[in-house]
Formats: C-alpha cells, sequence, structure tokens
C-alpha cells in the first residue's frame, strides 16, 4: 500500500461522490446530467495491471449504479472503456505509448483532449444504447450522446485543469 | 492441457472482461424483464443512508416553499370539510376501518432524465410499506414501490417505459392507460381512448377504478394536445402533469386495506 494507491482509493470515492450527490441532480435543462467519474480512467497510471484496472472499473460502475438504480449499464460501459483503454491510448498517442517511460503529462493538450473525448464517447454511446435499448430510438442516442458527452467533456476538463499537476 | 493453460494466460484480461460483462450484463437483463434485483439498488443501506444525509443538509433550503405547498393542501381538504356534511370528527386518529390508509415518507433520491426513472423514500418495511403500493404527493400521483429494504422504499416513476397506470377521462369516465414516452419529464401520455370520445384541451386526467393500487379521482394531469394512433382507432393524448416532476418532497404512500381480499377473491376466478 503505497502513496499512489491511496490516492486511487481517494479519487474513487471523491468521483463517485461528486457524481452521485451533484452531478446526478444537476438536470440541466431537463436531461443533462454530466458524468464526471471518467476522469478515472483518465487519471489511472498508463502502464498498469489491465486485469486490476477491469476489477477496479468493475467496481467504479457497480457502485455508481447502486446509487442511481440504472440496473448495470454503469458497470457495463465502464468495463468496456477500460478494456479498449490501451488501444485508443495507442490511438491517440500513437508510437510514444510503447516507450516503456511514456508518461500522460509529456503529450500535447490537443491529444489529452482527444484521448478524454473518445473515452467519453464510447462509454456514452454505450451508457445511452443500454439505457434506451431500442434501434427505432437511435437518433434520440445520438442526440444524447452528443449533447451530454459535450457536456462531460466540458466538465471533465474543468476538473481535470482544476487537480492538474502545476508543470515546472 | 498444457495448450489450454497457455491459452488461458495469453486471454486472462479478454477472458475476465467477458466473465465481469456478463455479470454486469445479466444483471441488466434480469431487471429490465421484472422488477429492480432484490439487494442492487439504492435502498440498500450504504446508498440510502448516504443519499438521506445528503437529503437532510437540502430540504432545509426548500422548506418555506414545502410549508406554503402544505398549507395550501390544507387550505383545500379544509375547504372540502367545511362545505360537506360529513360526520364530525372527534378524535385525531385516523380511522383505520376506512379501505385506504396512508404514510407519509420523504423523497431522498429523485431521478427524472433517464428512460428508466426510480425515486428513493425513507420509508421502508419498519413504517409497513409493502410492494405495489401507490405513492401520490400534494398534486397528484407519482408511482407505484417497486422494492423495499427496512429503511427505504424505491418507487417506479411514471416517468419509467416500464410503468403503465390506469387512468381516466374525469368527465366522461372513459379510461385508457398512462405510459410516458420518454421525451419530455412533465408530459406523460394516455393511450387507448377510443376514437368516439370528445376530447377538448384543457380536460382533467384522473386515476381510474380498474386499479386495485390508486383510490380512484386522484388528479394526474390535463390534456395539452391530442392525436390518433396510426391504426386511426385511439387516441394518444398528451397530458401535462400537475406535479412538477423535477421538484418533489413530501409524499404519500397509500395502502389498500383490501388488497388481500381483493387478490382473494380474484385468485377464485382465475
Amino acid at each position: 500500500m503505497n502513496s499512489k494507491t491511496i490516492i486511487h482509493i481517494i479519487r474513487f470515492f471523491f468521483l463517485v461522490l461528486t457524481q452521485v450527490l451533484v452531478f446526478n441532480n444537476l438536470n440541466f435543462l431537463g436531461f443533462i446530467n454530466p458524468m464526471i467519474y471518467i476522469l478515472f480512467f483518465y487519471w489511472y497510471p498508463v502502464k498498469e495491471n489491465r486485469a486490476i484496472l477491469l476489477l477496479v472499473s468493475f467496481l467504479l460502475g457497480i457502485t455508481i449504479d447502486l446509487f442511481s438504480d440504472t440496473m448495470a449499464i454503469h458497470t457495463v460501459s465502464c468495463l468496456t472503456i477500460a478494456y479498449i483503454r490501451s488501444g485508443i491510448m495507442r490511438f491517440c498517442f500513437g508510437v510514444n505509448y510503447d516507450f516503456q517511460n511514456f508518461k500522460l503529462a509529456s503529450t500535447t493538450t490537443l491529444q489529452q483532449i482527444t484521448f478524454l473525448a473518445l473515452l467519453i464517447i464510447f462509454h456514452h454511446f454505450i451508457f445511452f444504447f443500454l439505457e434506451i435499448f431500442s434501434f427505432s430510438n437511435l437518433l434520440l442516442i445520438l442526440k444524447k450522446v452528443l449533447i451530454i458527452g459535450s457536456a462531460s467533456l466540458v466538465l471533465c476538463l474543468l476538473i481535470r485543469s482544476l487537480f492538474s499537476i502545476q508543470k515546472k | 492441457m498444457q495448450q489450454i493453460i497457455n491459452f488461458l494466460i495469453k486471454n486472462k484480461n479478454g477472458l475476465l472482461y467477458v466473465f465481469l460483462l456478463t455479470i454486469a450484463l445479466g444483471l441488466t437483463v434480469q431487471s429490465n424483464s421484472y422488477h429492480q434485483s432484490k439487494f442492487f439498488n439504492s435502498t440498500n443501506w450504504f446508498a440510502g443512508n448516504i443519499y438521506q444525509t445528503s437529503s437532510n443538509i437540502t430540504t432545509y433550503f426548500s422548506l418555506e416553499d414545502e410549508n406554503k405547498t402544505l398549507l395550501e393542501e390544507n387550505k383545500r381538504l379544509r375547504h372540502l370539510l367545511f362545505n360537506k356534511s360529513i360526520e364530525p370528527i372527534d378524535s385525531t386518529l385516523i380511522d383505520t376501518t376506512l379501505s385506504y390508509s396512508l404514510t407519509t415518507a420523504n423523497v431522498v433520491k429523485n431521478s427524472y432524465s433517464l428512460s428508466k426513472n426510480y425515486i428513493t423514500i425513507n420509508a421502508g418495511k419498519n413504517q409497513g410499506l409493502e410492494q405495489d403500493m401507490g405513492v401520490m404527493t400534494a398534486h397528484g400521483i407519482l408511482g407505484i414501490i417497486e422494492r423495499t429494504s427496512s429503511k427505504f422504499s424505491i418507487i417506479q416513476s411514471i416517468l419509467n417505459t416500464k410503468s403503465t397506470i390506469n387512468a381516466k377521462l374525469k368527465n366522461s369516465n372513459y379510461f385508457g392507460s398512462l405510459v410516458w414516452d420518454t421525451k419530455d419529464f412533465n408530459t406523460v401520455q394516455l393511450t387507448d381512448i377510443p376514437r368516439l370520445v370528445e376530447l377538448k384541451e384543457g380536460d382533467t386526467i384522473v386515476t381510474g377504478a380498474m386499479s386495485s393500487i390508486f383510490p380512484e379521482n386522484i388528479p394526474i394531469g390535463t390534456i395539452t394536445d391530442y392525436s390518433l394512433n396510426t391504426s386511426e382507432n385511439s387516441y394518444n393524448i398528451n397530458i401535462r402533469l400537475f406535479q412538477d416532476m423535477s421538484n418533489i418532497k413530501n409524499v404519500y404512500i397509500i395502502k389498500n386495506e383490501n388488497l388481500a381480499e381483493l387478490n382473494e377473491l380474484e385468485k377464485g376466478i382465475e
């Protein structure tokens, strides 16, 4: 149990509580509830045991589901982005990702935003697809993914800059 | 054997993903087809108590509005009481020989932006609540209790695609079922009203007599617009709810005292 693990655990609870107590009750314009807990996957260390990441994402999803009575659809979307996370990273950061001493902070801001945006798009698409669960409402699903996804992205970027490590 | 083990080690992440995904999808499908799963909802003490703490803090900010609503309701009920010749009440106790009894509770969690919305309240089995009891507010109906734990209950809101409630037109007594098309959280739809019925915008919709959950004539909302459905034999009616679904604090839970007898009777027929 080193200090990094403790930071992850604190971050886990911080994100779950802000999500369920603040952002799930936001209801901006009646339906926009941004999902900021996706930042967990953004902040999670790059080179880490994938099995542990999958288990942690399962736990994260199921905790959010417990609070919001959404069956297990947060869990499914969390698990999926945890699984495809390394693929998205390779897509965003290119060959740099394969280097041993690769760090998120060493990439450009644009790459970081693309990474976050892709995580959000995949997560929201799976989430709203399972939540509405019909092909006849494909347009509604896309509309929700687009609008709520952009709201999530803006808020995640704000929170990210709030807690970012100062570059020297 | 060696190859099988090698295969398992090589694909352990993929297999773990599939395994966890199956669990999650299983939970989703199971609660999609029937009720919320037994433990996997916000009535458990962990989520329930966190919501309770949060609601304890936030309710103070709306106390004034709540008092106004309750005063309005009391005024309406007193008005009814004084203008009707009912036997004078000689005690403040509630008569338990009546066919419906009421319990009160506070909302600790409300949602209305999803397609299957649930509301959590801070009363449960300890207060005598059970599955399939009706829930209403001072302004109109809210939903039906779906799960109870010892201290909390979860309500299937009328803003839930799984919900169908028997409702009727107040002045003509034609009944249909109340459903929600997920588009607007203050508008629900009444279907199965036959074409021959005359409708007017602004007509009041109330709960029907076909339900053993709700008493008859609880207000629901007014007609905003209507159109014939695709087969042109019945109407689809949009109804604006009396209750603002985004602002719910105090609720009443209705218990039908005759439910056991009614179920017994219905069982005898089948």
